[in-house]
């Protein structure tokens, strides 16, 4: 008989090592999987190792991975507070469209900084200001907050669909159903092979970091997820510490869209967030909240997806088998977290009997 | 009936060389000790000696890194807490685990059955047996929300036995208790004793462990020092085992002359979230360089006086003047910039005050950090400040960046209260303060109140311990349903007539006297506390039997 019970002795380091070990055994699953469907796992290793070791797979790795990892700090921070945010996809839809606004308003021969710089005021405040009445409510009326933001998701997906196809549809798209790309010098520039939303990443990393670690608001936003009674006590408001904690949140979501729109889509369209709002929660889950474990996670689900593609592309496994070694990957990444948290017990069947109490 | 038969050969349990550590803390190192059947043991030990982590290593709730156990002389190796209550091992937590909304009978049922459907009236058949059998007086059907503490210890208790324990570890569970309610629970683990069960009870009070065990188990620093029969030992030879030398366990209550008014509380009336009155027309006055003690029953209203001092909690009316100034209706931040300090240690005793998952340096900033410039924490002066305070209060931990989730219980309340006197307070508000805190601690901390009164500090002291109340307080205030009973001078007043007032009665016998007038503030137009001295309402207080019962709150 199987039975689950609580550990309550789990350290650091051993937790480390069942994080190792939860890897070492995805590999060796997936290896396995590969073998047993008629590939060579060497001969993907091969294939794989060969394609990620160029620069260029390395920079589109990268960039996989800067949106990953913006949202992913964005999210934590409403995390931290136990405002479970899980509208990041919403607002970073939100931070891309007013982006696009006040691009489309701007006079043509507005210089590439200015419109950049613009256009990033206008991600923060768009991702904002989409999570605010969720967390009005919040504050307010204690309604659920993981209810509205996820609500707001779809909102915002069928918002940004309305502009493609109706308000904004672009007339010299020939009739496709597209709203008109940003201008060129919007583009964010390029570094080392990557644009500079890299670098942002870094700067917001440490700057959430240095946030929520060393500044007094932070330190509330931490009290108030720790326990909302000594926030009080303690003589925080925690309505106010609540809401601009949320609005911090959002505006990281909503200027990861923009740094998505600026930096590789280059037009607003409902696939722009593309489910990264969404894997941002995991990544942040997965991180332990942390900003500095948050870039190594984000890279490496970005490697994850990107080695994906490279089975379909390279090593011609089909899509469905490359999509389950990712999805097993993950399985076991999760699947660690349990075994940290929890043991398992194989009963025999002797020690199972009860003794019997004699009143 | 099958009692268990009581062996003279083998103990029940017999722990040898068990060892645990938490990452660099050594919790267990080498511990041995052995309980015989139809004994009473204490296990006493300094705050961080390792008593909890013991007793969760006999209860299945940790695995031990070395050593062994052995119950009725077989050895064996629990995985899990289920392990240990299938072979007879019951442990009751300090922090109950009840449900609320379900009655006695499903509590003590719950996770038992086999089947889906269980035969209620068998198991209340035989939880009225047990009731009967150790004299517990517990009504199955009775809601837990409905309890009283000593109820939901009685069910706790229940529950193990029920599951057929015969070994029982309760950790501290006098601690929340009234000393009408400790004496049933002794009534009840004489009983137990006496049919065979072991029992083993971990407490900070001396007294009772002499009064209630048979031999004793002392632990310093993890390791074991040495097991004594209550018999021939004495409570300051245990002090002395425990703390590792000879320690002066008096109280002294300097006098000190008043520089003057503090608080004046008048007619203040609170009522609680779902209208019920929690406070009813309070009146009193406190001065600086005093302690003022609060006496009463658990709930009589001591919660809502903190909090509404602190500005938690909204009053329904009344006045609340500090040095003059009308503080009620203030934020809570605005209150602890006027220099009162407020901390309550709630029965769980992370309830509030402190953060749990937070460091000693972070927990150390809480009441202060927004009274510093700029927009960044100064972590330099926290790191300082909680290095101070860990070595005055002697606080036992690997160190400042310990968060506070994993100390033991004792010094995570010396946290609160460092901090709270290294605000350098006016007046300074402190509820159930040594709440489970070893002697020497709760000695260092009355002194350190001590010190407090004598810098012309008010302190408002709320307790629990008669004995302590008596000798260290000035005054005493004692609240019965949320009503002030008397305030009596502590210096000639006695446990009895304080019992008394704590089940309601007003006092008018000889000796009684009205310590300090109470004058009315300059806008309110009555002495509430003069008033019912001369006219006690006798509607609003329960009468207490001789024995003491029947006087709790209704
Ligand atoms: N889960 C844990 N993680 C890390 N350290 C722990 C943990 N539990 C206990 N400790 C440490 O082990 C030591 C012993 O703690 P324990 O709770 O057993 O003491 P105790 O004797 O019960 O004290 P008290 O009388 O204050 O309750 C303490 O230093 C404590 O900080
Ligand atoms: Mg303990």
């Amino acid at each position: 008989m199987l039975r689950i019970a609580r550990k309550e002795d789990m350290t650091g380091l051993r937790a480390v090592g069942v994080r190792i070990a939860a890897v070492l055994l995805a590999l060796l699953a997936s290896g396995l999987l590969i073998l047993a469907m008629g590939y060579d796992p060497r001969e993907v290793v091969r294939v794989m190792w060969s394609g990620m070791r160029t620069l260029k797979a390395l920079a589109s790795m990268i960039r996989i991975a800067i949106p990953l990892a913006m949202a992913a700090l964005a999210v934590s921070i409403a995390f931290t507070m136990k405002f479970w945010n899980i509208g990041a996809e919403g607002q970073i839809l939100m931070g891309a469209f007013a982006a696009t606004a006040i691009s489309s308003v701007l006079p043509e021969g507005t210089p590439g900084a200015l419109r950049i710089l613009l256009m990033a005021l206008a991600g923060l405040a768009g991702g904002a200001l989409w999570a605010l009445p969720p967390a009005l409510f919040r504050a307010a009326f204690r309604t659920n907050e993981t209810l509205l933001t996820l609500m707001f998701n779809y909102i915002a997906i069928r918002w940004v669909e309305y502009l493609r196809c109706q308000l904004w549809k672009d007339p010299a798209a020939m009739g496709f159903p597209q709203i008109a790309p940003i201008p060129e010098s919007a583009h964010l520039p390029q570094l080392l092979g990557v644009h500079i939303g890299w670098i942002l990443v870094l700067v917001l990393a440490f700057l959430q970091w240095v946030f929520l670690r060393r500044t007094k608001k932070g330190f509330e936003v931490r009290v108030v997820g720790e326990s909302e009674k000594t926030a009080r006590y303690a003589g925080m408001t925690v309505g106010r510490v609540l809401l601009f904690g949320v609005l911090l949140s959002g505006a990281l979501a909503g200027l990861t869209g923009m740094v998505k729109l600026n930096g590789t889509a280059f037009v607003l369209a409902e696939r722009l967030a593309g489910g990264d709002g969404f894997t941002a929660i995991i990544i942040a889950w997965l991180s332990n909240l942390s900003a500095p474990v948050i870039l190594v996670v984000a890279f490496l689900f970005a490697a994850m997806k990107q080695g994906a593609g490279w089975m379909e592309g390279l090593a011609g496994i089909p899509s469905a088998l490359a999509d389950t070694v990712q999805g097993l990957i993950l399985f076991f990444a999760l699947g660690s977290e349990f075994f940290i948290r929890y043991r398992i017990i194989l009963e025999s069947r002797h020690r199972t009997e009860r003794k019997e109490a004699h009143p | 009936m099958g009692g268990p038969v009581p062996s003279a050969e083998c103990p029940a349990i017999e722990m040898a060389g068990i060892c645990k550590s938490f990452g660099h803390v050594r919790a267990n190192h080498n511990v041995g000790f052995s309980v015989r059947s139809g004994e009473i043991h204490a296990l006493l030990g300094e705050n961080g000696s390792g008593k909890s982590t013991l007793m969760n290593i006999l209860s299945g709730i940790y695995l031990p890194d070395a050593g062994s156990v052995a119950v009725r002389g077989r050895h064996v190796a629990f995985r899990s807490p289920r392990d240990a209550i299938a072979i007879g091992i019951g442990m009751v937590h300090q922090h109950f685990k009840l449900v609320e909304s379900m009655t006695a009978m499903e509590n003590i049922v719950a996770g038992t059955g086999r089947g889906l459907r269980l035969d209620r009236q068998q198991a209340r058949e035989r939880i009225r047996a047990f009731s009967r059998r150790f004299e517990m007086g517990l009504d199955p059907d009775k809601r837990v929300h409905d309890m009283s503490v000593g109820e939901k210890q009685t069910v706790e208790i229940l529950k193990v036995l029920y599951r057929g324990a015969d070994i029982l570890v309760l950790d501290e569970p006098t601690a929340v208790l009234t000393p009408q309610e400790i004496g049933r629970l002794f009534g009840i683990l004489r009983l137990m004793r006496q049919e065979g069960h072991s029992v083993i009870f971990i407490s900070h009070k001396l007294n009772e462990v002499m009064s209630l065990c048979d031999r004793v188990t002392v632990l310093r620093r993890g390791e074991t020092v040495g097991t004594v029969a209550v018999a021939d030992c004495t409570t300051s030879r245990l002090v002395e085992m425990m703390v590792g030398r000879v320690v002066d366990l008096s109280i002294d209550r300097p006098r000190v002359q008043s520089s003057g008014l503090c608080l004046s509380v008048r007619n203040l009336s609170v009522r609680d979230e779902e209208g019920i009155r929690k406070l009813d027309d309070v009146s009193f006055d406190l001065h600086h360089g005093e302690i003022l003690g609060v006496a009463g029953l658990a709930g009589s209203g001591q919660k809502e006086l903190c909090e509404t001092i602190a500005g938690l909690q909204a009053a329904e009316g009344g006045r609340i003047a500090f040095h003059g100034n009308d503080i009620l209706g203030r934020s809570p931040r605005d209150i602890i910039r006027l220099g009162i300090s407020m901390s309550f240690i709630p029965e769980d005793r992370l309830g509030m005050g402190l953060v749990a998952g937070m460091d000693i340096a972070d927990n150390v900033m809480l009441k202060d950090y927004a009274f510093r410039p700029g927009l960044f924490l100064d972590r330099t002066a926290a790191r300082k400040k909680a290095r101070e305070i860990v070595s005055r209060l002697s606080i036992d931990t690997p160190g400042i960046f310990h968060p506070v989730r994993k100390l033991s219980g004792g010094n995570i309340q010396k946290v609160i209260l460092g901090r709270e006197i290294d605000l350098n307070p006016k007046l300074l508000i402190t509820a159930y303060a040594v709440r489970g805190l070893d002697i020497h601690s709760s000695y260092t901390i009355y002194r350190l109140l001590n010190d407090q009164k004598v810098k012309g500090v008010a302190v408002l002291y709320i307790g629990e311990d008669l004995d302590v109340l008596l000798e260290l307080c000035d005054r005493i205030l004692v609240l019965f349903n949320g009503r002030v009973t008397g305030i009596v001078d502590a210096r000639s007043s006695t446990k009895e007539r304080i019992g008394l007032m704590m089940t309601g009665e007003t006092p008018r016998a000889e000796g009684w006297q009205v310590p300090l007038p109470v004058p009315p503030l300059p806008a309110s137009n009555a002495c509430p506390v003069a008033d019912r001295l001369l006219s006690p309402d006798s509607d609003r207080t329960m009468p207490a039997g001789p024995d003491g019962k029947g006087g709790g709150p209704c």
